[in-house]
C-alpha cells in the first residue's frame, strides 16, 4: 500500500480556504437571498365570521427563500401525507382535503354550511317512502380524462362501492359505516350483512338509487369524499379495485396513487415524495367557476410548530388547525384566522360495565352536576365555544335545548352519590397524550380541570393517560376505562351522524349493550334515522335526545368548539367550512 | 484484508437478524399499533377484528416475524401506514435516503473542513487567545442540545430574518429533474442551477445544527492529538535530522495525529443519524430521521423496521470501511 503523501501546510491552507469558502457562501446566501417584502395589501374579508379583513403576514415574491409562492399557486401546509388518492378507502383529513378539490359527488355542501347543494347532479327527489332517490345529473361535464359523467357513470361509482370485497371492503370504511354491508359480504354465521343499498340504475340523465330502508342519511351522505364520482374508464383502466393486504397494511393501485380522476376543479398531477408535497393544477374544463389559482400545493409538514413558521415566514399561505393559543398572536402578526362554526362534540365516555357504580343512573347524574363545565368552556376553550347539553350542535336537525340540564352543583352531586351509596366513589379517568383534536386543543388541561371538579364533589380519581394511538383508543374500546375523554367532527348534518355512530351499535365504546336501556336506545335510533319524512324525524330524535339527557346519561357532553384555518393576509375567498371541506378554487391572493 | 472484511460481513449479517427479532417484537408489544393507525378512532369492533384477520395480526407473533422475514429477504419491508401510507417501506426508506445523505454528509464535510484545521491551529498556539476562545465554542457546541440549536437557527435566521427557507428540501413549485434523488447533485447535473442553488439554501441551516457536534468532537481530538503527537520521539528526530517544518508537520505531526480523528468521525456518524432525527423533525427536513419521528408517532412499523434496520446497517459498514481506512493510515495495524 503506497503511503499518501501529505503537505501539510498545502493541507491545512487549502481546508481553510474551503472552510473560509463554505462560511462564505452560507453568509452570502443569506445577503443575496430574494425574500418578498411583506405583503401589506389590506385584503378583504375571507367571508367567514372572524376573519381579520387586514394583514402583512403573507409575503409574494419569487419561489424561493423565505418568499411565498407567486400569485397563481397556493400553498398550505397539511399536517400529514395522504393516503393516497381514491376516497373510497380513505378515512382521514389530510387524504379528503386533497381529494376534495379533484373530486365532486352527486351533491356537495354549501360553502360555510353543512347544507347539500347540487354538484354533478343538479336536483334529487326521494319516493314518499324515502326507499328511492333520482338524481338528475348535469349536462355537459367531463371527468378530467375527457369521460362524460352522466348517470351511468355515477351509478358505476355506487355499485363500484358496493361491490367491494377482501382489503378493499375493510378499506372502504366510509361505506360500511353508513351504508352496512357490501354485496357478498357475509357475518359469521355465513349471512349476508344487511345493507342500506339496493341498486343504482340510469335511466337517460336521471340516476336512480334505491335503498333497502329510508335513512337520514340520504342524500347528505353522498357528498362525503369518499362517496366521490370518479372517472370510470380511469376507474377500469387503473385497476382502481385492487388494493392487497401487504405485511402490516394494503398497497394501493395505481389508480389512487397515481391517477385519480375527478370532476373538481383541480386535476392531480403530481406527489413527489422526496420533496413532501402534493401538487394540483386548475382544471380548465370544470363545469363551475374556475380554480382562481392555476396550482395548489399541498406542503406535508408534520409538525405544527413547523406550519406556523412556515407560514410567518411566508413560505406557505395557509395551515389547518392552528392551536387556539396562537389565535390572537397570529391575528395580531396580520393572519387571517377563520374560525369555523363548531361542528362537533367533546364528551365524557362513562363506561358501563367495567365499574358497577355507574350502572347506577344517580352516580351518572351526580358525575354530571360535579363537572363545571361553563368554566371549563370559559378558562379553556375558543372563543365561540358552547356548553353542550345534548351530544351535537345546534346547527344540527333534531337540536333542543329543551332537556334535562346538569348544571354545576357539587352539593347535589355529593347527595346523589350518598343516595346511591357511593359516598367512597373512585373512578378510573382515561385522558390520551400525544393528541390534540378540534373538540379538544389540549386534552392534559381538560383532565386537570375534570378531576379537581371530581375531587370537589368527592370522588377518589385514579388517573391513567396513554398515547392516542399508543393504548389510549384500544383501552377505551376495550372498556378498560370507567370514564374517559373522547369526542367526534362531524361529517354531515344528520342527528344520526353524531349520536346514531356513537349508541345505534350496543358494541360501542361505553358498553351499552351491558344496559337494558342500551338497546332500548339502539331501537329508537334505528327508528328515527328510518323516518321519511323530516319534521317527523326531527321530532323524534328531539325525544330521544331528551330520554339520553334523563334516563340514560352513557356520557355527558361537554361543549363544542370551533376549530379554525389560517391563511396569509394576501389570501381571499377562503369560506372556513364546519366540516373541513374547504375548496381552495374560490381562494386567490394579492401581490 | 479479504478475510477480514467477509468476517465483518457475517458479524453484520448476524447483528441485523438479531436486531430484526428484538425490533419486530418490541414494537408489537408497544401499546396501539397498527389497526388503530390505519382505522382511526372511528372503528367498530368488527372493523378491528376484520382488520387483524386481513394482515394476519391476530397469528402468534413468530408466524408474524417469519412472515416478514421471509418478505423482508426478498426486499419486501411491506407498506407504509403513517409516513407515506400506502408506500412501500423500502421504497419511503430510498427516496428519503438521498435527502439524509446530503445532510449527513453536508453536516460531517463541514465538521472535517473546519474541525481539522482549527485543532491543529489551536493546539500550534496552546494557552492563547485563538485557543482558548476555540474551546470555549467546542464546549458549548457539544452541550448545546442540537434541537435547540436547530430550532434557535430556524427562529433567528428563517422566521424572523427571512433569510433562509424555514423547513422542507426545496420550494415546491420550482422547476426540477430527480436524477439520483439528491437534488444538489440533481441540479449540478441537469444544469438546473437553480433547483441546485435552492436546494442548497434549504440545508445550509440544517447543516449547521447538525455539524457542531461533529465539529466540536473533531476539534477536539485533532487540538489534543496534535498536542500528544508533536512531543513525541519521532518528531524530535524528525527537527534533528533537519527536515523542513513544512515535512515535520504533514508528514510527521498531522498525519500520525489523524488517526484517532478518523476513529472518531467513524463513530460520529451513529451520532448523525441520532442528530438527523432532531434536526430533520426540526426543519421538516424529509430524511429518514424524519421518518423515523413521525413513523413512532403514527406506530407505522414498516417504516421504523426497514428505516433502524438500515441505519444499523448503514453504521456497521462505515465502521467497516473506517476500520480499513484506519489500515491504510496506519502501518501497525497491517501488519498485525
Amino acid at each position: 500500500m503506497r503511503r499518501p503523501h501529505w503537505n501539510g501546510r498545502g493541507l491545512t491552507r487549502g481546508l481553510a480556504a474551503a472552510a473560509a469558502a463554505t462560511l462564505a457562501v452560507g453568509l452570502a446566501s443569506c445577503a443575496s437571498s430574494d425574500r418578498g417584502s411583506d405583503a401589506s395589501s389590506t385584503a378583504p374579508g375571507s367571508g367567514a365570521p372572524g376573519s381579520s379583513a387586514s394583514g402583512s403576514g403573507g409575503t409574494s415574491g419569487s419561489a424561493g427563500s423565505g418568499g411565498g409562492a407567486a400569485a397563481d399557486t397556493f400553498i398550505f401546509g397539511a399536517a400529514g401525507a395522504p393516503s393516497m388518492f381514491d376516497p373510497l378507502y380513505a378515512t382521514d383529513g389530510e387524504t379528503f382535503r386533497v381529494a376534495r378539490q379533484i373530486n365532486e359527488g352527486l351533491i356537495k355542501f354549501t360553502p360555510g354550511t353543512a347544507d347539500p347543494e347540487p354538484a354533478l347532479a343538479t336536483s334529487w327527489e326521494s319516493s314518499a317512502d324515502g326507499k328511492t332517490w333520482t338524481f338528475t345529473m348535469r349536462d355537459g361535464v367531463k371527468f378530467h380524462d375527457g369521460t362524460t359523467v352522466d348517470a351511468a357513470a355515477a351509478c358505476f361509482n355506487l355499485d363500484r362501492m358496493y361491490n367491494q370485497t377482501g382489503a378493499g371492503a375493510t378499506q372502504a370504511q366510509y361505506w360500511s359505516d353508513v351504508m352496512g354491508g357490501f354485496k357478498d359480504q357475509k357475518d359469521d354465521a355465513g349471512q349476508p350483512v344487511p345493507s342500506l343499498y339496493a341498486g343504482c340504475q340510469a335511466d337517460g340523465n336521471k340516476a336512480v338509487i334505491t335503498l333497502n330502508s329510508s335513512t337520514s342519511k340520504f342524500p347528505g351522505v353522498l357528498g362525503l369524499p369518499s362517496y366521490s364520482i370518479q372517472s370510470p374508464t380511469a376507474l377500469q383502466q387503473y385497476d382502481a379495485n385492487n388494493v392487497q393486504a401487504q405485511g402490516d397494511s394494503f398497497a394501493y393501485p395505481s389508480y389512487a396513487t397515481e391517477h385519480p380522476t375527478g370532476a373538481g376543479p383541480y386535476k392531480f398531477q403530481s406527489y413527489d415524495q422526496a420533496n413532501n408535497t402534493v401538487t394540483l393544477v386548475r382544471n380548465d374544463d370544470y363545469y363551475g367557476d374556475k380554480a382562481k389559482t392555476a396550482t395548489l400545493i399541498f406542503k406535508i409538514i408534520p409538525s405544527e410548530t413547523a406550519r406556523k413558521q412556515e407560514l410567518q415566514a411566508g413560505t406557505i399561505d395557509g395551515y389547518d388547525l392552528p392551536n387556539p393559543a396562537d389565535w390572537s398572536g397570529l391575528k395580531d402578526a396580520g393572519f387571517q384566522v377563520e374560525v369555523r362554526p363548531a361542528f362537533n362534540v367533546l364528551y365524557v365516555g362513562l363506561t358501563q360495565g367495567n365499574n358497577p357504580a355507574l350502572a347506577d343512573l344517580k352516580v351518572r347524574q351526580a358525575i354530571a352536576h360535579a363537572l363545571n363545565r361553563q368554566q371549563f368552556v370559559t378558562s379553556q376553550l375558543p372563543e365561540g365555544a358552547k356548553v353542550a347539553d345534548i351530544f351535537y350542535p345546534d346547527t344540527v336537525d333534531g337540536y333542543t335545548d329543551d332537556v334535562t340540564k346538569y348544571d354545576y352543583d357539587v352539593d347535589k352531586a355529593k347527595s346523589l352519590l350518598a343516595e346511591a351509596g357511593q359516598s367512597n366513589l373512585t373512578l378510573n379517568f382515561w385522558w390520551p397524550t400525544e393528541v390534540s383534536r378540534p373538540y379538544m386543543p389540549d386534552p392534559k388541561s381538560v383532565f386537570t380541570a375534570f378531576k379537581a371538579d371530581l375531587e370537589a364533589a368527592g370522588i377518589t380519581v385514579n388517573e391513567t393517560s396513554k398515547p392516542w394511538n399508543g393504548g389510549y383508543l384500544d383501552g377505551v374500546e376495550a372498556h378498560q376505562a370507567d370514564v374517559f375523554l373522547l369526542g367526534w367532527t362531524g361529517d354531515y348534518n344528520t342527528p344520526d351522524n353524531f349520536i346514531g355512530t356513537f349508541f345505534t351499535r350496543t358494541d360501542n365504546r361505553f358498553n351499552t349493550g351491558t344496559q337494558p336501556w342500551g338497546a332500548e336506545l339502539s331501537d329508537q335510533l334505528k327508528a328515527a334515522d328510518a323516518i321519511p319524512d323530516k319534521d317527523q324525524r326531527d321530532a323524534a330524535y328531539v325525544e330521544i335526545n331528551k330520554k339520553i339527557a334523563a334516563d340514560y346519561i352513557p356520557a355527558i357532553p361537554i361543549s363544542n368548539s370551533p376549530p379554525a384555518i389560517v391563511v396569509a393576509g394576501n389570501v381571499q375567498g377562503l369560506v372556513a367550512s364546519p366540516l373541513t371541506d374547504e375548496r381552495f378554487a374560490s381562494v386567490s391572493k394579492t401581490g | 484484508m479479504l478475510r477480514y472484511t467477509v468476517r465483518r460481513l457475517l458479524q453484520l449479517v448476524l447483528v441485523l437478524f438479531v436486531l430484526s427479532i428484538l425490533l419486530f417484537v418490541w414494537l408489537r408489544n408497544l401499546p396501539g399499533g397498527t389497526v388503530t393507525a390505519i382505522l382511526g378512532d372511528r372503528a367498530t369492533p368488527e372493523k378491528r377484528a376484520e382488520l387483524e384477520s386481513v394482515l394476519g395480526l391476530d397469528q402468534p407473533i413468530f408466524v408474524q416475524y417469519f412472515k416478514f422475514l421471509g418478505r423482508a429477504l426478498t426486499g419486501d419491508f411491506g407498506q407504509s401506514t403513517g409516513v407515506a401510507p400506502g408506500t412501500d417501506a423500502l421504497q419511503v426508506f430510498l427516496t428519503r435516503f438521498g435527502a439524509t445523505v446530503e445532510l449527513a454528509f453536508g453536516a460531517i464535510v463541514l465538521a472535517l473542513l473546519l474541525g481539522i484545521p482549527l485543532g491543529y491551529w489551536a493546539a500550534r498556539r496552546k494557552g492563547g487567545v485563538l485557543d482558548s476562545g476555540l474551546i470555549v465554542v467546542s464546549l458549548v457546541g457539544i452541550a448545546v442540545p442540537v434541537f435547540f440549536l436547530a430550532f434557535l437557527l430556524k427562529y433567528v435566521f428563517a422566521v424572523r430574518m427571512g433569510l433562509l427557507p424555514p423547513s422542507g428540501r426545496q420550494t415546491p413549485n420550482i422547476d426540477a429533474t430527480r436524477v439520483t434523488g439528491l437534488f444538489v447533485l440533481d441540479g449540478l447535473l441537469t444544469r438546473e442551477w437553480d433547483a441546485s442553488w435552492d436546494a442548497v439554501k434549504h440545508l445550509i441551516l440544517p447543516w449547521i445544527a447538525l455539524a457542531t457536534i461533529p465539529f466540536a468532537v473533531i476539534f477536539r481530538i485533532t487540538r489534543a492529538s496534535v498536542l500528544e503527537v508533536q512531543g513525541e520521539d519521532f518528531v524530535r528526530t524528525a527537527e534533528a535530522k533537519g527536515l523542513t517544518t513544512s515535512t515535520i508537520r504533514s508528514r510527521h505531526i498531522l498525519r500520525n495525529a489523524m488517526l484517532p480523528v478518523i476513529t472518531v468521525t467513524g463513530l460520529q456518524t451513529g451520532a448523525l443519524l441520532v442528530g438527523a432525527v432532531l434536526t430533520e423533525t426540526v426543519f421538516a427536513y424529509p430524511g429518514i430521521g424524519e421518518a423515523l419521528a413521525v413513523g413512532f408517532t403514527k406506530k407505522d412499523y414498516p417504516v421504523i423496521q426497514v428505516v433502524v434496520i438500515a441505519s444499523a446497517a448503514a453504521f456497521v459498514i462505515i465502521n467497516t470501511v473506517v476500520d480499513l481506512l484506519y489500515a491504510v493510515v496506519d502501518p501497525r495495524i497491517r501488519t498485525r
